[in-house]
């Protein structure tokens, strides 16, 4: 592969490969149907037993 | 429950930790044998002295036979972590200290007939005993802190978290007493030599394995973002440590050895390597530290569990772009110095979404802020964290840096991060961990904690301040021409106009590593003391302001 043709792969798929699982994970975090799970995990240092873990 | 199952069902693990020990004795007696230098000699006669210790330390583990009661979580290497850390943090410090007084008196603590107490020397010992022995090991021991609490799972494989702990610090001597020695691969921030990378590598990819597995046994569903902040840092640390460091030996007998890369391509390598060791080492990992601990310690969960996963992901995808800002105005493309000053001013958003998201957590619980001074460093911490991520792409602008890039502007940058942020963050995780690892109710003195929160912030603000004026004042010297078109000042005047404000630095760094003692006697003190009970229970801050403000 060449300079030329992996920059061009770079400048465009990788670009919008990139831009896509970006946008998934934005997605993953705002989807509404997570909330619950999310404000379980905010609390997961609190809710993690102490030192003993009892 | 299998979290009662210790995995020395065999012995497996001791097998091949003892074959590692067994290999890496031959190679360090057969370099002993063959070097070609003395400097390589006196390296392998340590490494020989090292693996002979492990091989001891391994048999009288296992000559104790079967633990009979297995404890929940493993914290023996947390606490070794916690030990490692505090000492290396010290000796960092203290480091720190001489090379700026060196800076200010050239001729303090340095002789010329002992050539390693040449600032050349002295400079990357500090730089690696502050960030990689000190923030290297509190990043260890947190992490094996944290995700067995988050993931309530006992650390996973057996013995090979101490082979990670031993192994990550014997790298650290190694590469330390070779600086001394005047050994070095000449790349910034990755200056250990080829045998101590190699080695590195094999401890750094046990690291991962055992932090993968220890995720894999969970037994909660979800991934806390804590533990996607600490594998971040661990799998990119990986990376970025072999990229950078692919080199050839000269000689397999003797210290010195090639890169692949030459020209700019070994600039950029090694920038892409520099700026990342920022945004991965001393960056996400201590931000999985931020959402443990400042959580934890103000009893108040994460503000935005969202924002948390965007300040992650975002971090991820813009960081790893950052490094050509290091090298503007040099024979790197423009395009590619742009590339990296754009992104660099992109990751205002993820920086700041995370400090806001760190400090906003106190949300309901900023009474504490006066009562607890372990909660205040912490906060301070991420304040700071703001701080020096506002300035750091600021200076990436290429006008800015062209004032900026290589005066003392850059070190003063460079230490209100790594003092403030990195400091703040270690010293308030190592505050509360001591209590809890040695199941104290509280720590030997809070009024001690106070003395190394004012100690550390004055010296850290004489630290950055001083370096400002001085880097500032360096830059418009270095570019100033006369009437006749030539340069009106010579290097040695801006030497000259900085010793004032060296000193002040020193001064600074002094309180910074007196802070630095205050705190290990205090942890000392908490680790083998015995506070009275009658005390103690006073001393747990503001818990029922807590439920009020709920």
């Amino acid at each position: 592969m060449s300079y030329e043709q992996s920059a061009h792969f770079a400048e465009t798929w990788g670009l919008g490969l990139l831009a896509l699982c970006f946008a998934g994970a934005v997605l993953y975090a705002l989807w509404p149907g997570n909330g619950e799970k999310f404000k379980h995990a905010a609390r997961a240092a609190l809710d993690d037993g102490g030192e003993d873990g009892q | 429950m299998a979290t009662a199952v210790d995995s020395r069902d065999g012995h497996a693990d001791a097998f091949a930790i003892a074959a590692i020990i067994v290999l890496g004795a031959f190679f360090a007696l057969w370099g002993a044998a063959n070097a070609t230098d003395r400097a390589f000699a006196i390296q392998m006669w340590t490494a020989l002295t090292a693996f002979l210790v492990g091989g001891v330390m391994l048999t009288h583990q296992l000559g104790r036979g079967a633990v009979a009661a297995v404890t929940r979580y493993q914290d023996g290497v947390v606490k070794a972590g916690v030990i490692a850390s505090m000492f290396w943090g010290v000796a960092g410090f203290v480091v720190g200290l001489v090379i700026a007084l060196q800076l200010a008196f050239p001729d303090i603590f340095y002789f010329p007939d002992f050539g390693w107490t040449n600032f050349g020397r002295l400079r990357p010992l500090h730089t690696s005993a502050v960030i990689f022995a000190f923030g290297g090991n509190v990043l260890i021991a947190t992490s094996f802190y944290v995700v067995q609490r988050t993931c309530r799972a006992r650390l996973a494989g057996g013995l090979w978290p101490w082979f990670v702990f031993w192994g990550y610090n014997f790298f650290i001597v190694l590469a330390g007493t070779g600086y001394l020695l005047g050994i070095t691969a000449g790349r910034e921030y990755a200056e250990p030599p080829w045998y101590a990378d190699i080695w590195l590598t094999l401890v750094w990819v046990v690291y991962l394995l055992v932090f993968l597995a220890t995720i894999w046994r969970r037994q909660e569903k979800h991934i806390y973002v804590a533990n996607w902040f600490y594998l971040a840092f661990i799998v990119t640390v990986a990376l970025l440590h072999i990229v950078n460091n692919i080199a050839i030996p000269v000689s397999l007998s003797g210290w010195y050895s090639y890169s692949l890369f030459s020209g700019v391509q070994d600039a950029l390598t090694q920038w892409w390597y520099g700026h990342n060791a920022v945004g991965f080492f001393l960056t996400a990992g201590f931000l999985g530290i931020m959402y443990y601990f400042i959580p934890k310690r103000a009893d108040r969960p994460v503000y935005s569990y969202r924002l948390s996963i965007i300040h992650f992901w975002a971090l991820i995808f813009l960081y790893i772009w950052a490094g050509p800002h290091h090298l503007h105005y040099t024979a790197l493309p423009q395009w590619a110095q742009t590339l990296g000053a754009t992104f660099s001013i992109m990751l205002w958003m993820p920086s700041w979404g995370g400090m806001i998201n760190g400090l906003m957590t106190l949300s309901g619980a900023w009474d504490k802020l006066r009562t607890d001074p372990v909660l205040r460093m912490l906060v301070v911490s991420v304040a700071f964290y703001g701080m020096s991520t506002f300035e750091g792409p600021v200076m990436s602008i290429r006008a800015v840096n062209s004032l900026s890039h290589y005066t003392d502007w850059t070190i003063g940058h460079v230490h209100s991060g790594a003092l403030g942020w990195v400091g703040f963050v270690s010293f308030g995780a190592l505050y509360c961990l001591v209590p809890w690892l040695w199941k104290r109710e509280r720590l030997h003195s809070n009024a001690l904690v106070e003395w190394h929160f004012w100690l550390s912030t004055i010296g850290i603000v004489l630290y950055i301040t001083s370096m400002w004026i001085s880097g500032v004042m360096e830059g418009l010297m270095l570019r100033a021409y006369n009437e006749f078109g030539f340069l009106q000042y010579a290097f040695i005047e801006t030497v000259d106009a900085k010793v004032l404000l060296n000193i002040i630095r020193a001064l600074g760094g002094g309180l910074f590593a007196v802070g630095a003692l205050v705190m290990a006697y205090n942890l000392w003190r908490t680790a083998t003391g015995s506070a009275p009970a009658h005390e103690r229970a006073s001393d747990v801050p503001a818990q029922p302001a807590a439920v009020a403000a709920e």
